[in-house]
């Protein structure tokens, strides 16, 4: 069962959830995934924690210093991950960080352990499509890994075509120019021919809006232009100094999927 | 013998053998592949080599000399010269490269520049020619290094620039790159990013080396006035990202006969947890959208380097130099931070020249060569010591 193809294809106006593994606690990682999808999250994006995440902004950054000073690392996630499909069983579940642990770890070795625990696709920004055409995508296809690209205001046509050539999962509308967190949003008329422009290429793959959107209205707004959209560092700010992480996920994505 | 193939040249993917390459998220890829697909066509245009000439000659100071320093040379019994990059206007190599990459912004049309600094030489720098220019500039500082080199900062607001603290991580300059890679994410349009060093993805390596490589092209023809040939038998340098080594070497990397020293720094001692010895302590990994040697830990973080000076702990070095180490065409020597004070003191008092701390690296490598009397010795003197007072003062009892 291809879990990413059967949300797209029940659901609408889905969301996805980002957080980082290892955050606020270590053991925080299952208890957070569980909670929520009971509330409401369609889709699951665990952040590996990475020391130089260059397309990140503060929040996102901060939380992965914390993580890493909790002692989260790859080999302690994949032992975390063991219990993911216990507590999530139906819900796509994507891995997303930087190259380089993943190539200290192994890119076969990763892939592998991934697909053990029941991990559907990656998001690895720094891995330009030229090598990921050349090394990675069929070790990426062996263990049925679909890779998720990001588009943004600057790819052009002919790159976004060949993008949805090569997604089997869904494609990543960044907001606008910026990092998580979304330092520069462009004006709301900008955005919305931007998201209008990419809508009318027709794309084979759903698309999902994500950088900067903090909201119920912010997420409401980005469904209007797509089949959903991806909330990061909103979550990771409700998540800080708080004495129960999961409930507090509970409460800010039930503020989101609230009708 | 004549070479077969050029170490100069990286692959149109901008790789030096494994090393190089452009990892960088889909937000900088258009920015990264603008600059890819018209540098070379822009640095090829006489009109961009006439404009470039005319303010390396004007404007920085070239060429500059390159000086025979006998009372060193009698000290290590052979035959050194220094070639004087610290007489560059603001006193480092680092304007080669910021006067080339204004021009190419603007030919660019960009409007705006950032850049980040470890030193703050390569700040100041930007920071001029931006003045020149009449250009808005933006400079990415760690927190640390702000209060190290706090007479660069000066120089950098008082030529115009804004300097913003990176205050993530190890508050150096990786921390202020990151910060410059994630403000260009933001301005994707209208701005250029000058980087430093020849670091960072394709295909800045290759730019910077080219604008740096006017520091060999002079050697050549100052040698061969000096002593009758164009070629030394060592060509010495500090490596941080290794901008001015890639300079000063360029031009011979296809003479085997010359031996190429690129000299790093250890600290407190290469295995002491406090250095910037990348070449020993590195292992393949990806920095900056670059495939490099890079120091990091078991699990793919990079960890933070350490050096008393502050152009040269950079936890990776240029894809170029991880390529030239690998196959075995430049050798690297570490030096710690009181072998570098105590060339500081030495270059001071036997030529009268007060060495940049980053340099002083270069010049306690003297001793380690194996020179001989008939030998001819280049030191690239990448920097003079003004911006470094403060520390040399606070070190006085290794000086005197
Ligand atoms: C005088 C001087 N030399 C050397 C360096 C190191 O940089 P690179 O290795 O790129 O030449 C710096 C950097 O700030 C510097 O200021």
């Amino acid at each position: 069962m291809d879990r990413i193809k059967h949300a797209f294809a029940s659901k609408t106006n889905l969301l996805n959830t980002y957080f980082t593994a290892g955050y606020p606690r270590l053991h925080d990682t299952i208890p957070l995934a569980k909670a929520l999808v009971e509330a409401g999250a369609d889709i699951l994006e665990i952040g590996m924690p990475f020391s130089d995440p260059l397309a990140d902004g503060p929040i996102i950054q901060g939380s992965s210093t914390v993580a890493l000073a909790n002692g989260m690392n790859l080999p302690v996630l994949f032992e975390q991950l063991k219990g993911l499909r216990a507590a999530v069983p139906e819900t796509p579940v994507l891995l997303m960080g930087y190259l380089n642990p993943v190539m200290q770890f192994g890119v076969e070795e990763f892939c592998r352990q991934a697909a053990d625990v029941g991990v559907d696709g990656l998001i690895l920004p720094d891995l330009p499509l030229a090598e990921y055409e050349e090394f990675y995508q069929e070790t990426f296809k062996k263990y049925d890994l679909k890779a998720v690209f990001l588009i943004t205001p600057q790819t052009s046509e002919e790159r976004i075509r060949r993008l949805d050539r090569l997604s089997e999962a869904f494609l990543y509308l960044v907001s606008g120019p910026g990092t998580t967190g979304g330092t520069t949003l462009p004006d709301a008329v900008v955005q919305e021919q931007y998201f209008e422009r990419i809508a009318a290429l027709k794309l084979r793959n759903p698309r999902l809006i994500g950088f900067g959107i903090a909201d119920k209205a912010g997420f409401d707004r980005a469904c209007g232009h797509a089949e959903g959209a991806i909330i990061g560092s909103a979550l990771i700010r409700a998540l800080e100094d708080v004495a129960d992480a999961p409930a507090a996920a509970e409460s800010f994505v039930r503020g989101i999927k609230q009708a | 013998m004549t070479p077969t193939t050029s170490y100069q040249q990286p692959t149109a993917r901008g790789y030096y053998g494994q090393f190089g390459g452009a990892f960088v998220p889909e937000m900088l890829y258009p920015n990264v592949e603008e600059l890819r697909t018209q540098y070379l066509a822009i640095m090829a245009d006489p009109a961009f080599q006439a404009e470039l000439q005319a303010l390396l000659r004007d404007y920085v100071g070239r060429p500059t000399p390159l000086f025979e320093a006998k009372r060193l040379s009698a000290k290590y019994n052979t035959r050194i010269f220094l070639k004087r990059e610290d007489l560059c206007h603001t006193g480092a190599h680092k304007i080669n490269n910021t006067v080339g990459q204004i021009l190419l912004a603007q030919r660019l049309g960009k409007t705006r520049i950032i850049a980040e600094t470890g030193a703050g030489q390569h700040g100041v720098a930007t920071a001029t020619v931006c003045a020149l220019m009449g250009l808005p500039c933006v400079v990415y500082m760690g927190a640390i290094d702000m209060e190290r080199q706090a007479p660069n900062v000066a120089r950098m607001r008082l030529l115009g620039a804004e300097v913003r603290r990176a205050e993530s991580g190890s508050q150096t300059l990786k921390d202020a790159t990151n910060e410059a890679i994630r403000d260009w994410i933001a301005n994707p349009v209208d701005t250029h990013y000058i980087i430093g060093s020849v670091v960072g993805p394709h295909p800045y390596p290759d730019l910077v080396a080219r604008l740096q490589s006017v520091i060999s092209e002079e050697m050549r023809k100052q040698l061969l006035e000096k002593t009758g040939s164009e070629l030394p038998d060592f060509v010495v340098a500090c490596v941080g990202g290794g901008s001015n080594a890639a300079g000063a070497f360029y031009h011979f990397l296809d003479e085997p006969e010359v031996r190429l020293i690129a000299v790093e720094a250890a600290g407190h001692g290469i295995h002491s947890g406090h250095s910037a010895a990348t070449s020993v302590l590195g292992t393949p990994g990806i920095i900056h959208g670059s495939k490099t040697l890079l120091m990091q830990d078991e699990h793919g973080q990079i960890t933070e380097p350490y050096s008393l000076s502050a152009g040269l702990d950079y936890p990776g070095i240029g894809p170029l130099h991880a390529y030239l180490g690998e196959v075995g065409r430049s050798e690297f020597i570490a030096i710690t931070d009181d072998e570098a004070l105590t060339a500081v003191a030495e270059l001071s008092r036997l030529e009268g020249i007060i060495p940049a701390l980053e340099t002083a690296h270069a010049l306690a490598a003297l001793g380690q060569l194996g020179a001989g009397p008939d030998d001819v010795v280049v030191v690239n003197l990448s920097g003079r010591g003004d911006k470094d007072l403060e520390t040399y003062l606070k070190n006085m009892d290794k000086l005197v």
